[in-house]
């Protein structure tokens, strides 16, 4: 049996909630678990006064209700599942190690900020900074996998370092930035300037963009880890096409600011191509 | 305040009036250490209880432009460490450099109840006084940069000693400072003159300038005694970190010839030299160091010990703060303050492991332990340089226990314990007397704080009790009761009320012509007009004036 916790009173302001996760709440009771503290705000409060708790902990959460103000749900997990029915807030999993946090509504700023391990996945929509690096840190997510069906907003895997962000929709304005290695798969549409600052990596994109002028253009191929990627990404869910898998993409290579070794793959579709 | 409190059954300490834990009563009326209360007086049974005056901080870090751009530089600090407010205080953040509501009510927590803030630029004075404004509980002050002044040196240049002592004065005056601060004197003139540049020894001609290191801080010493200062003058000596720097430190002290001069983090200071396998590596000279304080009686010194962990270096040495980055390769802040001073900022992590920070570890250690003189070799971490003054309590241990300092001794690097003198010096253990010393009555006395450190009548009531506790760590840092003005702070280890410290400033007289001679400099050298530089008196709400030596009646308001 899981721990289902369901919002009754909406918090007025934002909610720290890092006990929201497996470890957090592992062998608790219903009672035990509703008495843990949370920040409110800058007060301290209990998860009681927020959520009915039913159930006992086995390493499974559902959390069902509008949590958008919630942060840190799922902050350093290592192991089980949480399932967000609803949206959720800003923080989410940020820093876990392991696991799996499936959101079946949008999500906030930050997902997964500097994530280890485990693995994300948005049903709709996620905010900035998805798997980026916290202020005031370099590197951001160093291993894991975060998936959103929806769009993302700017600046996703700023300073990555390893691990996999997969974009189902569009995303915003500077994708990859300063990111030193890794995997950014976006099937929708790039904002502008993305990969700037990468040192080494790969950003794909399913349509052509707006490159800085500090790439350049190198060759048309197909890359063999494409055609292990995206059938990966198909069978999580995500809309992969047979022709997105076929290829063939353009290879833009940058920044060269920092010495070219990184790269961003557009799907040659025969639109107008790629231009900076 | 108004009311009256008598405190009994506890075991006193109060090293300036010579109680080294007889149980006697302490009684407090209206803010003020008193010879007795009325029988119907609230009544706090410290049975089991050590009592002591509150902890004095000479040296710390907690407040002004630099201490702002290290909250900035470390956004971490704040996300990994939240103070949640209470009903009785305000929330903040905490790590190694706390905002300012944290820092005063962590000190509080540590039964710290005055604490001085080390280095300030003159422009920088509003602003500090802002946030010590800001920073609960504690009394506070600050001690003004002068070392690098370049108005100053002009006037010492030129031979123009009186005005050279009443400028001097006047900027102590108009920043509301407390003691004159000299950082690397002679320095910030090469490091902005040359690529890396930096002072080197107390002999070498000061860039731009006909002066030496030598005359700089001879000059200021004379000048901040004559003028009767109750701290005359805080001393970070030439060279701090360099291998070898010990003969620096010691030539800084012989300057002083019979007058006060305070050493600030002398740990710092007193590396000598050994063949290393890329440069010269560091080894102790702490037996040198204490044997002269020792001998001096009108040296004072703080340690500024290190300990393990995070820490933020944080110094108006611009050229340490470059030296630094190099060992670091992290993010860094330098900058410097028009003719004042210059400012260099790093997270730093001392690690026991590495020879340096275990050297730089027992060294700390060392010259607590060598020195026979506790009321002027007294305690400090130099915060947030050589560790968080949260590791306070932890240190105390080390300096109490010599079984657990044997544990952690073992834990360090073994070639820094042989390049140091810790094992010969292990045998020593400090008593609650001596701490007491180390820790209040005695940074009190070195700062002419005539109502701070002790709890003789006619005291500031500034009290803390502490459960008697064999692990004095655990002891230092949950203080059972913590008193400030007479009023009961934390009781039962949580907070019970708020509570707004007093601003500690001197207010020397100078000569009003002075600033014929500044205003000039002034209107063609600087960002700002002369008539807007002196600091207001509205920016201190709630302080306290203290006498120079020719000034009598204490001003308070």
């Amino acid at each position: 049996m899981s721990l289902d916790l369901t919002l009754h009173t909406a918090p007025a302001v934002p909610l720290e909630a890092e006990v929201l996760s497996p470890a957090r709440l592992g062998g608790l009771s219903a009672v035990e678990a509703a008495k843990l503290k949370v920040v409110h705000g800058n007060q301290s409060a209990e998860l009681g006064e927020f959520f009915k708790v039913v159930g006992a902990a086995n390493g499974e959460l559902h959390l069902t209700g509008d949590l958008s103000r919630l942060k840190q749900i799922g902050a350093a997990m290592s192991a089980g599942r949480i399932v967000v029915h609803g949206p959720a807030g800003m923080h989410l999993g940020a820093g876990m190690t392991g696991g799996e946090i499936v959101v079946e509504g949008d999500a906030g700023d930050w997902v997964g900020p500097e994530m280890a391990g485990g693995r994300i996945v948005i049903k709709g929509n996620a905010g900035h900074m998805i798997g980026a690096a916290c202020r005031g840190s370099a590197v951001g997510i160093r291993g894991g996998e975060i998936l959103v069906f929806g769009n993302a907003g700017n600046e996703i895997g700023a300073g990555m370092r390893r691990g996999l962000i997969a974009i189902g929709g569009d995303c915003g304005d500077f994708a990859g930035v300063n990111m030193l290695a890794g995997s950014v798969i976006v099937l929708g549409r790039l904002g502008w300037r993305a990969g700037a600052g990468m040192k080494r990596g790969t950003i794909v994109s399913m349509h052509p963009a707006e490159l800085l002028p500090t790439f350049g253009y190198a060759c048309t191929y197909r890359p063999v880890f494409i055609r292990l990627y995206l059938p990966y990404l198909c069978r999580l869910g995500l809309p992969v096409t047979d022709a997105q898998i076929a290829g063939p993409y353009q290879r833009w290579c940058g920044d060269a600011v920092e010495l070219n070794r990184g790269e961003v793959l557009f799907l040659d579709t025969g639109e107008p191509a790629a231009r900076n | 305040m108004g009311s009256s409190l008598r405190i009994v059954n506890g075991r006193v300490f109060d090293p300036a009036n010579g109680v080294n834990g007889a149980v006697r009563d302490v009684c407090i009326q209206d803010g003020r250490i008193v010879a007795d209360v009325p029988a119907d007086a609230k009544k706090i049974d410290a049975r089991g209880q050590v009592v002591m005056p509150g902890g004095v901080d000479i040296h710390c870090h907690i407040a002004g432009p630099k201490v702002n751009l290290a909250r900035k530089v470390q956004p971490e600090d704040h996300r990994l460490d939240v103070h949640p407010r209470t009903r009785f205080t305000r929330s903040g953040t905490g790590g190694t450099v706390p905002s300012t509501f944290a820092t005063g009510y962590r000190y509080a927590t540590l039964g710290y109840t005055s604490a001085m803030e080390a280095a300030v630029t003159p422009l920088g004075a509003r602003h500090t006084l802002e946030e010590l404004h800001d920073t609960p509980v504690i009394d506070k002050g600050f001690f003004v940069l002068m070392g690098n002044n370049v108005l100053l040196y002009r006037l010492l240049q030129e031979g123009r000693r009186e005005e050279f002592r009443q400028a001097l004065a006047w900027w102590i005056s108009v920043t509301k400072a407390y003691a004159p601060k000299l950082v690397n004197p002679g320095a910030d003139e090469m490091w902005k003159g040359h690529r890396n540049a930096n002072i080197t020894a107390l002999d070498q001609k000061i860039d731009s300038f006909d002066l030496t290191p030598r005359r700089v801080i001879a000059a200021f010493i004379e000048a901040a005694n004559d003028l009767g200062l109750p701290h005359p003058v805080h001393i970070h000596c030439n060279n701090l970190g360099h291998s070898g720097n010990f003969e620096t430190t010691l030539e800084t002290m012989r300057v002083a010839e019979g007058r006060r001069a305070h050493i600030t983090h002398i740990q710092f200071h007193s590396y000598g030299s050994v063949a290393g396998k890329s440069r010269d590596n560091p080894t102790s000279r702490a037996r040198d160091i204490s044997e002269f304080v020792n001998t001096h009686p009108n040296i004072s010194a703080d340690v500024g010990a290190v300990m393990f962990g995070r820490s933020t270096s944080m110094t108006a040495d611009a050229p340490l703060a470059y030296m630094l980055r190099q060992f670091s390769h992290g993010k860094w802040v330098n900058a410097d303050t028009e003719h004042e001073s210059g400012c260099g900022i790093i997270p730093f992590t001392y690690q026991d492991r590495n020879y340096t920070n275990a050297l730089q570890w027992a060294i700390g250690l060392e010259l607590f332990l060598l020195s026979q003189d506790p009321w002027r070799m007294v305690f400090s971490t130099d915060h947030p340089n050589g560790g968080s003054f949260m590791s306070y309590p932890r240190l105390i241990r080390l300096l109490m226990d010599r079984e657990f300092r044997k544990e952690q001794m073992a834990k360090v690097n073994q070639r820094a314990l042989e390049h140091s003198g810790l094992r010969d010096c292990q045998q020593r253990e400090y008593s609650l007397y001596e701490i007491a010393i180390i820790t209040r009555a005695g940074p009190a006395r070195l700062l002419g704080l005539a109502q701070k450190g002790h709890l003789g009548p006619g005291a500031d009531a500034d009290v803390t009790i502490y459960d008697e506790d064999d692990d004095k760590e655990r002891m230092f840092s949950t203080p059972r009761y913590v008193i400030k003005d007479g009023e009961l702070i934390i009781e039962d280890h949580e907070f019970r009320a708020d509570h707004e410290g007093r601003i500690i400033h001197v207010a020397p007289d100078y000569d009003p012509d002075i600033e014929r001679v500044i205003e000039p400099f002034f209107e063609e050298f600087y960002t700002i007009r002369f008539a807007n530089y002196p600091v207001a008196d509205r920016y201190i709400r709630h302080g306290q004036v203290v006498p120079t030596a020719g000034q009598s009646a204490p001003a308070g308001r």
